[in-house]
């Protein structure tokens, strides 16, 4: 038996040494050339973006270096001050320092945009991949599969969803990671079909390389790079939505600080306090923008 | 081309079917229980063999799959069952709520697509580069933007800053101002984006470069040779713009608290009222498999370049 192996592992290898020359762009190659793309195109925009996106992960996962006060318990005495020295972006009506429910907001929020990107990458991507590979009759069921899921408008889609898991950050989350499964299955199908019909993957397939064996060394690495600028694009979307079923009240319960929650909470003051609303606002808005200019240096998406 | 066209509609129609399954799927197999939720309420005082008539009236107790076809015949037949929480039927219910949404979608329609437009000009016709840019980067701010938000901040500016639009009893129209404004720049969004880059591609085809060389100006070039062809691709993105609309008709109707079908759709899932949110859902379905169908079919009416194309192949 494991003689067996040694002798398959050492035919995979010269089986890969092979595929390895016909064959230039292999998995290292395209990585670097989507860090090669990134360091090249260093313009303002792009390094403002990195580092707010870095600001955010940092607020998210050690929020206690940014702020002293504390997210859910409120100060008495304090309610509805406006932005000072003390406060910097004010407090809220249970005296509450809103900067501290940002930074803290952080965590529920990006935690929620991740889980929504992996659902539909995971499911999305293996869905597009295996009707890209398999072509024929399993091809025609799962893109039609993708077609329904695309005729039902997203929002509504997510809160059929919401209502069947029942409200709450994570089941937002997977919501809104399911409306965007047909987009992300789409997208690797399209990359999957394209890819295999370039000439190194006919080489590939010519030297005899098995088609599992192409899948992984030669389609994936260079369907990736569309996947990869795809996926930062729906972090900034997911964030969005997920902060818009939170706003209607399907998402956190309070007093779990999460964005649009805060901005819900805020509606209630705006002829008193503008900074309840705006502030939190304004800071969804660089997430997205920042996520999707990031996704912009990977190369242009078009799914 | 009658074949074309028989067995698009046969397409849209097995969508539509499966959109419907789909949803019901989604909706009937959840674990609560609306009917119970409500008439469980100690102070209504029903007791259990009540309760189990209301069940029966509303099929609930019938197994899934006999569920499933009795739904589709209702739904075949327009009866689209009862609401649970507000004991009318749903088809009365859309269709009571359906103007308001209709005017605040529609107008907002027409506004995104006259900022599309005026964006999509601007760009084209800026001398200066920086300002093409800026004006090209203007959309992707519009969709990072969350609609709710932006609401809340039309309304803190313009009723409570500027005081411009009373926030009791404001007239009709008045009401739909800033409800009109909100939905417009999340859809306008896209249409500037997709009219943007079609007049660039426009620009770079070789009949541009040969009216160019005739001696047009850009100006002409762009009225009498770019325009026609920039606008017909838009066409395309008609179905998603519909789901964007419905969208944010839903959030717009709950920041400014109107009771349109996006105040419809909130109730329903706050209160699990399943057979309204499946009929508005497979109605949301209908209209989007309708409107890619419409524009399929148009689209060769249009571009008699795509007819040439479809009478070669047939």
């Amino acid at each position: 038996m494991t003689g067996l192996n040694t002798i398959g592992r050492s035919l995979l290898r010269d089986d890969a040494d092979i595929l390895k020359s016909p064959s230039p762009p292999s998995r290292r190659i395209v990585f670097g050339a989507a860090w090669l793309k990134v360091v090249k195109g260093i313009r303002p925009g792009l390094v403002l973006a990195w580092f707010v996106m870095a600001i955010v992960v940092l607020w998210a996962l050690f929020p206690q270096w940014f702020t002293s006060y504390s997210a859910t318990v409120g100060v008495a005495r304090q309610q509805l001050r406006a932005p000072s020295a003390e406060h910097w972006l004010g407090t809220d009506a249970l005296g509450r320092d809103l900067l501290a429910r940002i930074i803290y907001g952080a965590g529920n929020s990006l935690s929620g945009a991740f889980v929504a990107v992996g659902v539909g990458l995971v499911v999305g991507t293996t869905l597009g991949i295996v009707a890209g590979s398999a072509r024929g009759r399993i091809d025609g069921a799962i893109m039609r599969g993708v077609d329904v899921l695309l005729s039902i408008p997203q929002l509504l889609l997510s809160l059929s969803i919401v209502i069947l898991l029942g409200f709450g950050i994570l089941n937002a989350a997977i919501a809104v990671g399911v409306t965007s499964i047909a987009s992300f299955a789409r997208l690797a199908r399209s990359e999957v079909v394209r890819v295999r019909a370039s000439d190194y993957v006919e080489a590939a397939f010519g030297s005899g390389g098995t088609f599992g064996r192409v899948l992984l060394r030669h389609i994936l690495p260079n369907s990736l790079t569309s996947v990869i600028a795809f996926a930062a694009l729906q972090l900034g979307w997911a964030i969005l939505t997920i902060s818009t079923l939170g706003f209607l009240g399907y998402g956190a319960p309070p007093p779990t600080p999460e964005w649009g929650l805060l901005i819900a909470e805020g509606r209630n003051y705006i002829a008193r306090a503008w900074w309840l609303t705006t502030v939190p606002g304004i800071v969804v808005i660089l997430v997205v923008l920042s996520a999707n200019r990031i996704s912009q240096s990977f190369g242009k998406v078009t799914a | 081309m009658s074949r074309y066209v028989i067995g698009r509609i046969g397409q849209a129609a097995l969508v539509l079917w499966a959109a419907f399954t789909v949803s019901f799927i989604l909706l009937q197999a959840l674990p609560g229980d609306a009917i119970l939720i409500k008439f469980l309420n100690p102070e209504l005082g029903l007791g259990p063999e009540q309760i189990a008539d209301i069940r029966a009236s509303y099929a609930a107790d019938s197994p899934l799959w006999m569920q499933y076809l009795h739904t589709v015949a209702n739904f075949l037949t327009g009866r689209f069952g009862y609401s649970i929480h507000a004991g009318v039927p749903v088809g009365d219910l859309i269709l009571a709520n359906l103007p308001p949404t209709l005017w605040l979608a529609a107008l907002g329609f027409l506004l995104s697509v006259v900022v599309a437009v005026i964006l999509a000009a601007l760009s084209a016709l800026s001398p200066f580069s920086w300002l093409r840019s800026f004006i090209q980067s203007i959309p992707s701010l519009f969709i990072s933007t969350p609609v709710f938000w932006l609401g809340i901040l039309l309304i803190q500016v313009f009723s409570f800053q500027l005081k411009l639009i009373p926030v009791i009893n404001p007239g009709p129209w008045q009401a739909l101002i800033l409800p009109v404004l909100t939905l417009a720049v999340p859809i306008s969004a896209p249409l500037a984006q997709i009219l943007m880059r079609n007049i660039d591609h426009v620009l770079t085809e070789p009949f541009v470069a040969v009216a160019r060389a005739k001696g047009a100006s850009h100006r002409w070039v762009l009225w009498k040779h770019v325009a026609k062809n920039a606008v017909l691709p838009t066409l395309t993105i008609a179905g998603i713009l519909f789901g964007e609309l419905l969208a944010g008709a839903v959030v717009t109707e709950a920041v400014f608290g109107l009771n349109g079908l996006g105040g419809l759709t909130q109730r329903s899932v706050n209160d699990q009222d399943i057979a309204v949110l499946q009929a508005i859902v497979v109605f949301s379905a209908a209209a989007f498999v309708l409107i890619n169908l419409t524009v399929d079919l148009l689209y060769p009416v249009f571009d008699p370049r795509l007819r040439a194309r479809q009478g070669a192949l047939a």
